[in-house]
C-alpha cells in the first residue's frame, strides 16, 4: 500500500507496571483527517509520544511513509517529516513569526558555525508564503509573539508545518486553550490543509470539531484501541459510548 | 464582512499590539536623569551640569565632564556586554568580577619590564627574569585565554553539569578571586611595559568600549548564535525541541562572557599601571545593574547591547553628576540601588501591562 503514510503494529508502551498503551494498530493515508478521541488517560498522548519520538516505545512496530522507523527523539521525527503541534506551545516569546518558524533550521547568507549571518529576508519571504498557503493573516510578522493572541501563536505553530513540507501533522488539542473566534480560525487552516491534501492526526475532546474536520474518528480507552469509525457511519452518542465503554467495536474485542 | 478583510477568523490588526523598542524607554530615562542634573545644578550648586560655563574654554558642552562620565563606565561596561547576553540566555553571571582579578594577574605577569619609565631596575619579577619584555600580545593573549578558560568551566558546570548559573559563577567568584590573590600572594604587580600601559591610556578605553559592543551587537543581531541565545533564555524547552545544541551554546555565551571580563582585565591593568588581585570586585553587580537598567529582563529572552549602553551612560551620569552636586559617595551607592530595584520594578509593570493586553 503506497499512500499509507503512516502505520503501527501492536504498539505498546507500558510505565513500569502501568500498560499506558496496548497493541495499537493504526493507520492513516496520503489526505487523511484522522481525529483520535477518548477520556484523559486513554493513551492518546501516550500514543503520539511513541511515534513523535518523545518516548522510546515499549514493543511494536512503527511505519513511516513505507518505511520501519526508529526515532531516537522529536527531532528526527520531525527531520523525517512528522510534524507536531502541542498543546503547551513550542514557542520562543521573544522572537517574531519568521524567527520562530526557522527556529534550529535557520537559512543563511553567510555559514560560519554558530557565528553564520542570517538570511532574514528569505526567511521572511517564505514566512509570509506559507502564513498565505495555510490562510493565516498576521498583521504584523514582525513582532514579537508575545504581543500575539493565543489563538495567533497558535496559528504561528500551525504555519510551521507549511513551511518545512511535512509529511504528516499531528495535532494535540490545538484549540483546547483558544477562545471561540480563535477556534474558528484554527479550524479554518485544518479545512486549508486537507484542500491541500495533507494528511493530519488530531487529537480532540471536541465532538463537534471532529466531526466538522475529520475523516475517520478512532477512539482510544484504557491504553487500547476500541473503535476505528468512518464519520459517515457513526454519530456523537456513538463515539461516547465508545469513549465511556459503553460499547466496543466488536473487531478490538479482546478476551479479558 | 469587514472582518474577513482581515483574515480569517477576523482577527484584527489591534496597533496597540504594536512592537516599540525598549531601548526608547532607556533613553528617556538617560535624558530625565540628565535635565534632573542640569536643573538641580543650576539651582544648587550655580553651574551647569551638561553645558560649559566657563569662558577660557570654546565650547558648547562640558567635554571633560562628558569625557570622563564615558571613561568611567567603559571598563565595567565591556563585562556589561557579556553579562547582557548571559542574561538574556536565562542565566546570569556573578563570576565577571573575580575573573577581572584573575585575568588582570595573569596578564600583568607577562607585562612586566626590566626597567620602569624613571630607569629603575626590576629586581623582583613575578615569572623571573626570562620574563621581562616580552612582547606584549604575549601577555594580551595569556588574559584572554584565562577569561576564556573560566568562562568555559562556567558553561560546562551549568550545561552539564545542570547546576543553576547562579550557583555555578557564585563558585567560579570566589574560586577566580583565590586564583587572583594565590598568583602574588596578594602582592601587586608593577613595572609593566609601557606598550601595555598604553592600551588603557586616554580614550582607548572607550574606543574598545564601543569596538566591543558593536561586535556584540552584530552577534546578537544578525547571527544564529544571538538569535538561539534570546530562543534559550525565552523557551529553552522549545529551543531544545527545535533542534538547538542548547548545551554547547551555553558554553560559548559563557565563554564570550569570561573573555571580555578578561579584555576588562587588561584595559583596567593598562590604565591603573598595575595589576592588584582585589581588581574588579563587586563589577559583576555593577554590570548586571548596566544591563538591567538597560532593560535586559532577568527572566531571560530580552535585552539588547544598545540598552546595556544606554544602561552603562546612566551609570556613569548618576556617578558624575552626584560628584558634581557635591554629594558623598554614599549617596551613590544608595541611589545606584534604588535605580536597578525600579528598573526591575518597571520591566514586571510593562510585563504585565503587555499581558494584560492580550
Amino acid at each position: 500500500m503506497n499512500d499509507v503514510i503512516l502505520k503501527t503494529e501492536g504498539l505498546t508502551k507500558h510505565y513500569g507496571g502501568v500498560q499506558a498503551l496496548v497493541g495499537a494498530d493504526f493507520e492513516i493515508r496520503q489526505g487523511e483527517h484522522v481525529a483520535i478521541m477518548g477520556d484523559n488517560g486513554a493513551g492518546k498522548s501516550t500514543f503520539v509520544r511513541q511515534i513523535t519520538g518523545v518516548e522510546q516505545r515499549s514493543s511494536g512496530k512503527v511505519f513511516f511513509d513505507g518505511q520501519p522507523v526508529e526515532f531516537a527523539g522529536p527531532l528526527e521525527a520531525r527531520e523525517a517529516g512528522i510534524e507536531t503541534v502541542f498543546q503547551t506551545l513550542a514557542l520562543a516569546d521573544a522572537l517574531n513569526v519568521p524567527d520562530n518558524l526557522f527556529l534550529g533550521r535557520e537559512k543563511f547568507l553567510f555559514k560560519f558555525g554558530p557565528f553564520s549571518i542570517l538570511d532574514f529576508k528569505s526567511m521572511r519571504i517564505d514566512t509570509l508564503k506559507s502564513l498565505e498557503r495555510t490562510g493565516v493573516k498576521i498583521p504584523n510578522v514582525d513582532n514579537p509573539i508575545s504581543n500575539m493572541s493565543g489563538g495567533q501563536r497558535q496559528c504561528v505553530a500551525i504555519a510551521r508545518t507549511a513551511t518545512f513540507h511535512s509529511k504528516l501533522t499531528i495535532m494535540d488539542e490545538p484549540t483546547a486553550a483558544l477562545g471561540v473566534q480563535e477556534t474558528a480560525q484554527v479550524e479554518n487552516i485544518v479545512r486549508t490543509l486537507k484542500e491541500a491534501g495533507e494528511p493530519l492526526i488530531l487529537i480532540s475532546h471536541n465532538m463537534r470539531q471532529v466531526f466538522d474536520l475529520v475523516d475517520r474518528i478512532v477512539v482510544f480507552r484504557r491504553g487500547r484501541i476500541v473503535a476505528n469509525l468512518r464519520k459517515e457511519d457513526t454519530s456523537g452518542e456513538d463515539v461516547v459510548a465508545y469513549i465511556t465503554g459503553a460499547k466496543t467495536d466488536p473487531a478490538y474485542e479482546v478476551d479479558a | 464582512m469587514a472582518g474577513l478583510a482581515h483574515g480569517l477568523g477576523g482577527l484584527k490588526y489591534d496597533p496597540k499590539k504594536r512592537h516599540r523598542p525598549p531601548e526608547l524607554n532607556v533613553f528617556v530615562a538617560l535624558v530625565i536623569i540628565v535635565l534632573l542634573f542640569e536643573v538641580l545644578g543650576r539651582l544648587f550648586v550655580g553651574d551647569s551640569f551638561l553645558f560649559n560655563t566657563r569662558e577660557s574654554i570654546d565650547t558648547l558642552f562640558n567635554e571633560a565632564r562628558l569625557r570622563i562620565i564615558i571613561l568611567q563606565v567603559a571598563i565595567i561596561g565591556i563585562i556589561a556586554l557579556g553579562v547582557t547576553q548571559v542574561i538574556i540566555s536565562g542565566g546570569i553571571d556573578l563570576s565577571s568580577g573575580s575573573i577581572v582579578g584573575a585575568a588582570a594577574m595573569v596578564g600583568t605577569m607577562f607585562a612586566q619590564s626590566s626597567m620602569n619609565e624613571y630607569g629603575m631596575e626590576n629586581t623582583d619579577p613575578v615569572l623571573g627574569m626570562a620574563f621581562l619584555d616580552l612582547p606584549i600580545i604575549i601577555a594580551i593573549v595569556a588574559a584572554l585565554a584565562a577569561g576564556l578558560l573560566a568562562g568555559v568551566i562556567n558553561g560546562l558546570l551549568i550545561a552539564y553539569g545542570k547546576i543553576p548559573p547562579f550557583i555555578v559563577t557564585l563558585g567560579m567568584m570566589l574560586f577566580a578571586r583565590g586564583v587572583a590573590n594565590w598568583t602574588t600572594k596578594g602582592k601587586p604587580i608593577s613595572y609593566l611595559q609601557e606598550d601595555y600601559a598604553a592600551i588603557g591610556a586616554g580614550m582607548t578605553p572607550v574606543f574598545i568600549f564601543l569596538g566591543a559592543a558593536v561586535v556584540m551587537h552584530l552577534l546578537l543581531k544578525y547571527t544564529r548564535y544571538g538569535k538561539h541565545t534570546y530562543a534559550i533564555g525565552s523557551n529553552e524547552q522549545a529551543a531544545r525541541m527545535s533542534g538547538i545544541d542548547v548545551d554547547r551554546l551555553k558554553i560559548l555565551i559563557y565563554a564570550i562572557a569570561g573573555f571580555l571580563s578578561a579584555l576588562a582585565a587588561i584595559v583596567l591593568s593598562a590604565k591603573a599601571l598595575t595589576g592588584q588581585s582585589g581588581m574588579g570586585v563587586m563589577y559583576e553587580l555593577d554590570a548586571i545593574a548596566m544591563a538591567v537598567i538597560g532593560g535586559t529582563s532577568l527572566a531571560g529572552g530580552r535585552g539588547s547591547v544598545l540598552g546595556t549602553c544606554l544602561g552603562a551612560l546612566i551609570f556613569g551620569v548618576i556617578i558624575s553628576g552626584f560628584t558634581f552636586m557635591r554629594l558623598d559617595a554614599f549617596y551613590q551607592e544608595m541611589a545606584k540601588g534604588s535605580i536597578i530595584v525600579a528598573a526591575v520594578l518597571l520591566d514586571q509593570w510593562r510585563a504585565r501591562q503587555q499581558a494584560a493586553r492580550n
